[in-house]
C-alpha cells in the first residue's frame, strides 16, 4: 500500500512539473515549491550527519588521537554562521578566508600539475610516425591546439597571419562546440527517456497492484 | 503562388512549440511502451574502460566515486549497476564513495541492489564510505590514509572493523578509480588524484561532460571513458547484462533522427524566408 | 585590522603553506597540510548552511509581507518540514537517516528524485524547441558547427551504424581528433585564467570574497 501510494505521489510530481510544458501554472509551481523546500530540509540533515556528527563528535567522543583539536574548525564553523547578525557578520570572514586561501593553494597546484603540464606533454606529438593516418591525426590535433590557443590571445589584433591562424582556430572551435552540442543533445534526450520509462513502468505496476 | 509556399514557410517557423514537444515526448516514448530494442556498437573507449576492470585479479579494490544526483541519474545509475555487476562478476571488492550530497541515496540503494542480485556481504565484498564535505581536500587525505578523513563508512561502523577494509589504506591499496560525473568532480580526480599519486582513473560522464573529457583519454590521464546513456548501453553489452541503457537506444536513436529533421526543416524555411526578403 | 587586514592574511598564509606542502610532502609539512585539509573539510561543511537559511529567510519575508504568491511559501515550508522532521526521526530511531528503508529515504525517492530529475528532464523538449527555431546555418563557421552536431549526434546512436556502417568511425576520429585539440585548447586557457585568479587571491589582490 504504501509503495502504491510513493508511485502514485512520484508519478503525480512527475506530471506537476511536465505540466510546465504547457505553460506556467500553479500545480507546477506547488511542485517546485516543494523541491525547493525539501532540498532545503534535506541539506541540514546531510550537514548533520555527514559533517557534525561523523566528522567531528564522533571522533571527539571516541578520543581518537588528535580529535580534540577538531573544536578549533568547529568553532570557526560556527563563526561562518555569524553572517546571519550584521553586527557581527565580519566574523564570517575569518572562516571564509580560511576557505578561499586553501581552495586558491590547492587549484594553483592542481591546475599547473594536473591540467597544464600534463596536457601541453600530450600535444607534444610526432608529426611523422611512419605511418600517414597517425601523422595526419597527430597533425591535426597540435594544428587544433595552437590555433585554438592563438585565437584566444587578445594582446594583438587579429590582422595578417595572426588573423588568419585565428580563423583556422575559429573552426576548430566551432567543430568541438558542434560535437558539445551533439552530445548535450544526447544527454537530454536521455534524462527524457529515464522520465517516461519510469511513467511507463509505474502505470505497469499500478496495473499491477489493481 | 510565391506568397503562398513563402507564407507556408513562415508559418512553419512560427510554429507552436508544444506541437514541438508533443512529437518529441511520442518520438521518446512509443519505443519505451513497445519495448523496441537496437543492437548497440561498442566503442573504443568504453573498451578500454572494460579492459581496465576486466584485467584486475580477483580480490582487486574498484573505488567507484559517486559524483551525480538525481538530475542524471538515467545517464550514471545504469554504468553505476553495469560497473558492480563486472566488478562482483570478476569478486572485485568494491568501496563507494560520494562527493555529491543529493546522490549519496541513490548511489548507495544501486550498490545495495546489484550485491543482493550476487549474494555480495557488506563489510567483506563491498561498503560505503559516504560523504565527507571538502572535495579535493578529502582526496588527498585519501593518498596518505583514508582513516585520516574517513574514521567510519556511511553508518559511522569504525573502517577497522570490516574485514575488507583491513589492509586498504590509501591509493596504493586501490587498483581503480571509477568516477560517475556529472559536474567538476572528475576534474578534480584526474587533476589531484591521478597526477599525484597515480592513481588509475576511469570516468563515466554525462553526455554533456564527454566531449570535454576527451582530451584526458589521449594525453592517457585515463584509462577508459563512458560517456552518456550510449556508453552505458556499451558497458552492458560488455558484461552481458542489457539493461536501462539498452531500454533507452531505440528512443535515443529515432529523437536524434527527428532532432536533426526539425534543424533541417528549420532551415529550409530559414533560408526560404531570406531568399523571398532579397527579393528573388 | 580584524575586519580586512587579518582575513588578508589568513588567505596568503594557508595559500602559500598549501603551496609549499606540495613541493615538500615529508614532516612536518606533511602533517601541516594533513591538519590545514582536515580543518578545510570541517569548516566547509558549514558553508552549506548558508544557502539554506537565505532560502528559509527568503520565503519567511514573502509569507509575513504577502507577497505575490507568498501562499507557494507554506508549500516551501511544507517540504522543509517534511524533509527535516522525518530526517531527524529517522536519524534518532535508527541513527542513520540515510539507512534504506527509512522514512527520510522513503521521501527522497517519492519525491525528491522525481522532481529533480524531471526538472532536468523537461531540457529535451526545450533543446528540441530550440534546434527547430534557433540553430540556422548563417555563416561557415555556424555551418561547421551544425553538420559536426548531426554527425555526432548520428553517430553516437545505434541508427547511425544503420544508415553508414562507418558512421561511427567517423564520429570517433572526430572525438578523439579532430575536436579533441579546440577542446584542449579552451581548457588549457581556462586552466590559465584559474591559476591567475588562485594568484590573484592568495596575494591579496583579489578581495571581492570579503565583502
Amino acid at each position: 500500500m504504501i509503495e502504491a501510494l510513493g508511485i502514485w505521489v512520484a508519478a503525480g510530481l512527475t506530471l506537476a512539473i511536465m505540466s510546465f510544458l504547457y505553460g506556467d501554472n500553479p500545480i507546477y509551481k506547488f511542485a517546485e515549491h516543494l523541491y525547493v523546500g525539501y532540498s532545503a530540509g534535506y541539506w541540514l540533515i546531510y550537514t548533520w550527519h555527514f559533517t557534525i556528527k561523523l566528522m567531528v563528535i564522533q571522533p571527539i567522543a571516541e578520543k581518537q588521537p588528535g580529535a580534540i583539536f577538531l573544536v578549533i574548525p568547529l568553532f570557526f564553523g560556527v563563526l561562518m554562521l555569524t553572517r546571519w547578525f550584521p553586527r557581527i557578520a565580519w566574523m564570517s570572514r575569518w572562516s571564509i578566508a580560511f576557505t578561499v586561501g586553501i581552495g586558491a593553494g590547492l587549484t594553483l597546484t592542481g591546475a599547473i600539475h594536473g591540467y597544464i603540464i600534463p596536457q601541453v606533454k600530450a600535444t607534444i606529438l610526432p608529426l611523422w610516425t611512419g605511418n600517414g593516418f597517425s601523422s595526419f591525426n597527430n597533425f591535426v590535433i597540435v594544428i587544433g591546439v595552437l590555433t585554438t590557443l592563438i585565437y584566444f590571445f587578445f594582446s594583438r589584433p587579429h590582422t595578417g597571419v595572426l588573423g588568419k591562424t585565428s580563423k583556422v582556430g575559429i573552426l576548430f572551435i566551432m567543430v568541438a562546440f558542434g560535437a558539445s552540442f551533439g552530445y548535450t543533445v544526447m544527454a537530454r534526450i536521455s534524462l527524457l527517456i529515464g522520465r517516461l520509462d519510469f511513467l511507463w513502468s509505474s502505470i505497469l505496476k499500478l496495473v499491477h497492484f489493481f | 503562388m510565391n506568397g503562398e509556399n513563402i507564407s507556408f514557410w513562415e508559418k512553419l517557423g512560427k510554429i507552436d512549440r508544444r506541437w514541438i514537444f508533443l512529437i518529441i515526448g511520442l518520438v521518446v516514448f512509443i519505443p519505451i511502451a513497445f519495448g523496441l530494442r537496437m543492437t548497440v556498437h561498442v566503442s573504443p573507449a568504453v573498451k578500454s574502460a572494460y579492459d581496465t576492470i576486466n584485467r584486475l585479479p580477483e580480490g582487486s579494490v574498484v573505488m567507484i566515486s559517486i559524483d551525480y544526483d538525481a538530475a542524471s541519474m538515467p545517464e550514471l545509475q545504469p554504468m553505476l549497476k553495469a560497473i558492480l555487476r563486472h566488478c562482483f562478476d570478476k569478486n572485485l571488492k568494491v568501496i563507494l564513495i560520494n562527493f555529491w550530497p543529493l546522490g549519496l541515496p541513490i548511489g548507495n540503494q544501486g550498490l545495495e541492489e546489484v550485491a543482493r542480485e550476487y549474494g555480495k556481504v557488506y563489510g567483506v565484498d563491498y561498503m560505503n564510505l559516504g560523504y565527507r564535505p571538502g572535495d579535493i581536500a578529502v582526496m588527498l587525505r585519501m593518498g596518505t590514509e583514508i582513516r585520516s578523513v574517513f574514521y567510519g563508512d556511511i553508518k559511522g561502523t569504525p573502517l577497522d572493523s570490516l574485514p575488507m577494509m583491513k589492509n586498504i589504506h590509501n591509493y596504493d591499496d586501490i587498483a581503480v578509480v571509477v568516477g560517475l560525473e556529472a559536474g567538476s568532480m572528475g576534474d578534480y580526480w584526474v587533476q589531484y588524484v591521478n597526477a599525484r599519486f597515480k592513481q588509475d582513473m576511469i570516468l563515466g560522464v554525462t553526455a554533456v561532460m564527454a566531449a570535454g573529457v576527451y582530451p584526458y583519454l589521449q594525453a592517457g590521464q585515463i584509462k577508459g571513458l563512458i560517456g552518456g546513456l550510449k556508453g552505458a548501453a556499451e558497458y552492458e553489452k560488455l558484461v552481458n547484462h542489457p539493461a536501462f541503457g539498452h531500454i533507452g537506444m531505440a528512443s535515443q536513436s529515432w529523437a536524434h533522427v527527428v532532432i536533426i529533421l526539425f534543424i533541417i526543416l528549420g532551415n529550409i524555411g530559414y533560408f526560404m524566408e531570406r531568399r523571398r526578403k532579397r527579393g528573388l | 585590522m580584524l575586519k580586512k587586514q587579518i582575513p588578508l592574511a589568513i588567505t596568503f598564509i594557508t595559500g602559500v603553506i598549501i603551496v609549499i606542502t606540495f613541493f615538500i610532502p615529508h614532516p612536518p609539512f606533511g602533517r601541516l597540510q594533513q591538519d590545514a585539509l582536515t580543518w578545510y573539510s570541517v569548516i566547509f561543511g558549514f558553508t552549506m548552511l548558508l544557502g539554506v537559511d537565505s532560502l528559509v529567510r527568503f520565503h519567511y519575508r514573502k509569507l509575513r509581507r504577502r507577497e505575490k504568491g507568498w501562499w507557494f511559501s507554506i508549500i516551501f515550508y511544507g517540504g522543509f518540514l517534511l524533509s527535516f522532521i522525518t530526517g531527524v526521526v529517522s536519524e534518532v530511531r535508527f541513527g542513520d537517516a540515510f539507512k534504506i528503508g527509512s522514512s527520510f529515504m522513503y521521501f527522497y525517492n517519492t519525491i525528491l528524485i522525481p522532481l529533480q530529475s524531471t526538472m532536468f528532464a523537461l531540457l529535451a523538449f526545450f533543446i528540441a524547441s530550440a534546434s527547430y527555431r534557433a540553430f540556422r546555418a548563417r555563416n561557415i563557421d555556424a555551418t561547421f558547427l551544425l553538420v559536426t552536431a548531426v554527425i555526432v549526434m548520428l553517430g553516437r546512436v545505434p541508427v547511425g551504424y544503420m544508415l553508414w556502417h562507418k558512421l561511427p568511425n567517423l564520429t570517433s576520429w572526430i572525438l578523439n581528433v579532430l575536436q579533441l585539440g579546440p577542446m584542449r585548447g579552451i581548457m588549457i586557457g581556462i586552466a590559465l585564467g584559474t591559476v591567475a585568479m588562485s594568484l590573484r587571491l592568495i596575494l591579496g589582490i583579489e578581495r571581492t570574497y570579503l565583502s
